[in-house]
């Protein structure tokens, strides 16, 4: 096959692909909401696992406590997008009045009443920008740590993250402990509403499901992310940052600041993580500690680490692979087992966990590179690489 | 005073499982340079083990005298942990000695999912009440309760420690351990098998976690698939802090662990002036950790382990 | 007129009970080769490694261009102006041979976070230099064809060439090759030593550890000797290579 042949046939590939993923709510819909569901929570597995990735992938810095950052994220929208805060300065009037009505007065009635509900346009930089600072506290104590205990560091940073998620609402009601925060609001882009009413967004004459009008924003927000990403890898920074993961001391003779360009890793990966909960937040409109456990980090290390570590197409390979099969399996398996068993004996959790198990034993065992790694370049010469 | 009396029995207790964990842990990176990440589970599949002899005792001889069945349970439960821990450096860390350092971390990470998992799959989802063979009537103890599973527990890990330490000092065995955790290229040259030393070191580190696993279950009344995560951070946070790579290290940075979190969780709710309460308790292990890491990462008796070019 | 570029006076370096560094001084001047011999364990690469900042001496002054230097951060090292080899090798593996050597462009190139995501202009120019340079780098020192290898496959005498011309980008005013010429046959020691040529003639000045005692006498301009730690000769490659106690290091005191 010649070579223009050759590449008109992956570009068609790539076209037939991308009309996919566009037409994606519609084909599922007959088969109902679900699906494209599962598809929404795999665009927000993308992007965190993209984040993850800056860190890991990138920075060569193995970081167990990610989750953390999706919390935070999550947690910010539940604050400033929902009834919470009133909740938080009545419980603060209860405790320190003093206080409590200092703060009543600085919010004013309004918020005192209702909570504070800010529009989704400020919630998403609030988050990049304060998950990013807390990345760049938590990574700051690991900066001299040699890779495991780096990783049993970050870990320990994020189960202290989910027991102050659990605990904080008493004495002071910040995040209403394991039950969570409730009626957070949905996206808002101008007049319109992402819940639409009984889930469905009307735009003028046309009306589509809520789950489809989250799915397109997500996407939209995937690509950002991976183009971020991918000017990342692509500059003088992401090549300091794979410099200090294939050689560290040579990077400090480079020139390179080691020390900063870590904790710009961990900000940079951590302010993904935090639009990805804010988004989180919004879409699912209820947010508690469960969902951000050490299980959590493990499944987008395992992304990671299964789709090819550093490199951008496969981590989101991994990521849609682990995110979407449990699900998918769940939804083919468990009747398959009734109706072989007449009952279950994998269910879905099981099966997911043996999933992300495998998935890191086998791929650390036979395939350390991933399952699609970055191209190695190493006997033919290649021509100028393009570049978006 | 009671309370701190009190408070001090509860850390020792709490502080002798960790210190028989953390021995594991502590041998493991001696010889392999490798924290060994699913350790934690071995101790968990060790006490749903017990627990499901215990079943079967309580079955069929329930009117044996509990410290027998207990005992009968341990026995049980020693050899599979032993077992699953071999598997374990066989399947996962054999293959990647010489894989950079991040490889047999996260193949662990995976073992220990598969592990929790199986155990998922074996014994449910739900935490499963341990049985209480012995008796349940506290023992007055230097002013303070104690029951008697508490003293068994410091019992046996007060005679695992003494017959750890007699093997690593007085035994070829124990040289051999030693040696390998000091140049194994060397030790190799010297007639000393490494791998098979390796597998030792394992099984001896799965034997302790068996007991602590057993007496654990035994102490809360409750066994379940995950109840080996929470346990094995902190027994890794006690060895580093006591100063990885010294056997010593791990049994006073158990001890002292155990002593801290009790008086922490005792005290806390004092010094903070009611802002932070006992539920907060898991944190202080993760604060040792990262204090002890950021300021003296060789613990209190060992070596370094801060990033070396 | 040559002055020191790199003046080192009394640096001292302790491992333990052995004392690496005794008391070394040495100067640098401005355009030369400047050679750094000695016999196994002599204390070389524990000299390189205490000017260019790996190693924290215990004591000793360092000034470089006139000004003093506390070499104790490789980084600020190489933004002073001094850009190192190492002996090992110690390349970027997985990056191709262009952007191990735009690596080292690093250290005088300035765009960050908004540079890479935005691509303004002034960013995209800075790459495109960036990317120039290094080009011109790696043709400098013989291997253009190699921009696009992976730096791992690599054969080692490419590898070598690759880190010195990283060492390059840098800018250096002082660039320190830690055993450049190891295990090179004749002919890649031949060409090495025109390369080394090429650069002092460039501008640059040079501080070479080599074992290979004729390349030395024949490349550098200024020899010191080190052995046990102290300095026991420093001067042209006539005057040391008849030091008597130069000869007694190597040889053995009876052959002096």
């Amino acid at each position: 096959m010649s070579a223009s042949n050759a590449r008109f046939s992956s570009r068609t590939q790539v076209a037939l692909l991308i009309i996919a993923i566009l037409v994606f709510p519609f084909v599922a819909a007959p088969f109902g909401n679900a699906w494209v569901r599962i598809a929404d929570v795999a665009l927000l597995y993308i992007m965190l696992a993209l984040g993850l990735n800056v860190v890991v992938g990138f920075a060569g810095l193995l970081d167990l406590g990610y989750v953390a950052f999706f919390a935070i994220g999550a947690y910010l929208a539940g604050l400033l997008a929902s009834p919470q805060l009133a909740a938080t300065i009545e419980s603060l009037q209860m405790d320190f009045p003093t206080a409590g009505i200092w703060v009543a007065e600085l919010f004013g009635p309004v918020i005192a009443a209702q909570g504070m509900h800010l529009s989704v346009w400020l919630i998403v930089p609030l988050a990049a920008l304060v998950a990013g600072i807390a990345g760049a506290l938590l990574g700051a104590p690991t900066l001299k740590l040699r890779g495991d205990y780096l990783a049993i560091v970050t870990l320990g940073f994020g189960e202290i993250i989910r027991i102050f998620m659990n605990n904080l609402n008493a004495p002071v009601n910040i995040t209403n402990g394991p039950q969570g925060i409730n009626l957070i609001d949905p996206i808002r882009i101008g007049p319109v509403s992402f819940a639409g009413e009984a889930g469905v967004v009307r735009l003028g004459e046309l009306a589509i499901p809520s789950v489809n009008a989250y799915y397109y924003l997500f996407l939209l927000l995937c690509v950002v992310t991976i183009i971020f990403s991918y000017r990342l890898q692509h500059s003088r920074l992401g090549r300091a940052w794979i410099a200090i993961r294939e050689d560290e001391v040579a990077a400090k003779a480079m020139g390179i600041h080691v020390r900063n360009m870590k904790l710009l890793a961990f900000a940079m990966g951590a302010s993904f993580g935090g639009v990805a909960g804010a988004m989180f937040g919004a879409f699912q409109g209820f947010i508690s500690p469960e969902s951000f456990t050490l299980t959590e980090s493990i499944a987008i290390l395992a992304m990671v680490v299964l789709g090819g570590i550093g490199h951008i197409p496969g981590v989101v390979l991994g990521a849609v692979l682990l995110a979407a099969l449990p699900e998918i399996l769940r939804h083919t398996v468990e009747p398959l087992q009734m109706t072989l068993f007449g009952q279950i004996w994998i269910d879905a959790e099981v099966l997911r966990q043996l999933l992300y198990g495998l998935a890191l034993v086998l791929i650390m065992l036979a395939r350390p590179a991933g399952l699609w790694p970055a191209p190695r370049k190493e006997q033919h010469l290649q021509t100028a690489e393009a570049a978006p | 005073m009671d309370l701190l009396v009190q408070q001090l029995i509860n850390g020792l207790v709490l502080g002798s499982m960790y210190a028989l964990v953390a021995l594991g842990y502590t041998m493991v990176y001696g010889v392999l340079n490798l924290i060994n990440f699913a350790h934690g589970d071995v101790l968990m599949i060790g006490a749903l083990t017990a627990w499901s002899i215990l079943q079967l005792l309580q079955h069929w001889v329930p009117d044996w005298p509990g410290l027998i069945k207990l005992t009968i349970a341990i026995v049980g439960a020693i050899p599979v942990c032993v077992i699953v821990s071999l598997l374990i450096e066989r399947i996962a860390y054999r293959r990647l000695r010489n894989a950079p350092r991040l490889a047999p971390l996260i193949t662990a990470i995976g073992v220990s999912i598969l592990l929790q998992t199986l155990a998922m799959m074996l014994w449910g989802r739900d935490p499963l009440p341990f049985p209480q063979v012995l008796p349940v009537e506290p023992l007055h103890v230097a002013g303070g309760l104690m029951t008697p599973t508490q003293l068994l527990l410091l019992l046996l890990a007060f005679a695992s420690m003494v017959i750890l330490t007699l093997v690593v000092e007085r035994t070829r065995i124990g040289r051999a351990m030693r040696a390998v955790a000091e140049n194994p290229r060397v030790a190799a040259l010297m007639g000393v098998d490494a791998n098979r030393v390796i597998m030792l070191t394992f099984a001896m580190g799965a034997t302790l976690a068996a007991v602590a696993g057993v007496m654990w279950a035994a102490n809360y009344a409750s066994a379940q698939f995950a109840m080996g995560f929470v346990p094995g951070l902190k027994a890794f946070s006690a060895a580093v802090l006591g100063g990885i790579g010294n056997i010593y290290g791990a049994m006073l940075g158990g001890i002292l662990l155990g002593l801290i979190e009790s008086l922490g969780a005792g005290y806390i709710g004092d010094l903070t002036a009611g802002v932070l309460g006992s539920h907060y308790q898991d944190i202080f292990a993760f604060i040792v950790l990262i204090l002890v890491l950021t300021l003296r990462p060789s613990g209190l008796m060992g070596e370094r382990v801060a990033d070396r070019s | 007129m040559t002055t020191a570029l790199l003046s080192v006076q009394g640096a001292s370096k302790r491992f333990g009970g052995l004392q690496a560094l005794a008391d070394v001084s040495l100067a640098v001047r401005r355009g030369q080769i400047h050679g750094l011999i000695g016999p196994n364990g002599a204390g070389k690469t524990t000299c390189f490694n205490v000017i260019t900042g790996l190693y924290q001496p215990d004591s000793g002054s360092f000034v470089l261009n006139g000004k003093p230097y506390s070499p104790s951060s490789p980084h600020r090292v190489a933004q002073a102006g001094i850009a190192r080899t190492f002996q090992n090798l110690r390349l970027f593996g997985e990056m191709t041979a262009l952007e191990n050597v735009m690596v080292g462009r690093h250290v005088r190139t300035r765009q960050g976070v908004f540079g890479a995501v935005l691509r303004h202009s002034a960013a995209r120019e800075e790459e495109r230099d960036i990317e120039q340079r290094a080009h011109e780098l790696l043709r400098l020192v013989g291997i253009a064809g190699l921009a696009q290898r992976t730096a791992r496959y690599l054969s080692y005498g490419d590898q070598r060439r690759v880190e010195i011309a990283r060492a390059l980008a840098t800018d250096p005013l002082l660039l320190a090759l830690d055993e450049p010429a190891a295990g090179m046959n004749a002919t890649e020691k031949s060409s090495l030593s025109d390369l080394l040529q090429q650069i002092r003639a460039m501008g640059t000045t040079i501080l070479l550890i080599e074992h290979d005692v004729k390349m030395v006498m024949s490349l550098c301009d200024q020899i010191t000797v080190l052995d046990y730690g102290r300095v026991i000769a420093d001067g042209t490659a006539d005057e040391v290579q008849r030091h008597p106690e130069v000869i007694a290091a190597y040889l053995g005191r009876d052959a002096a």
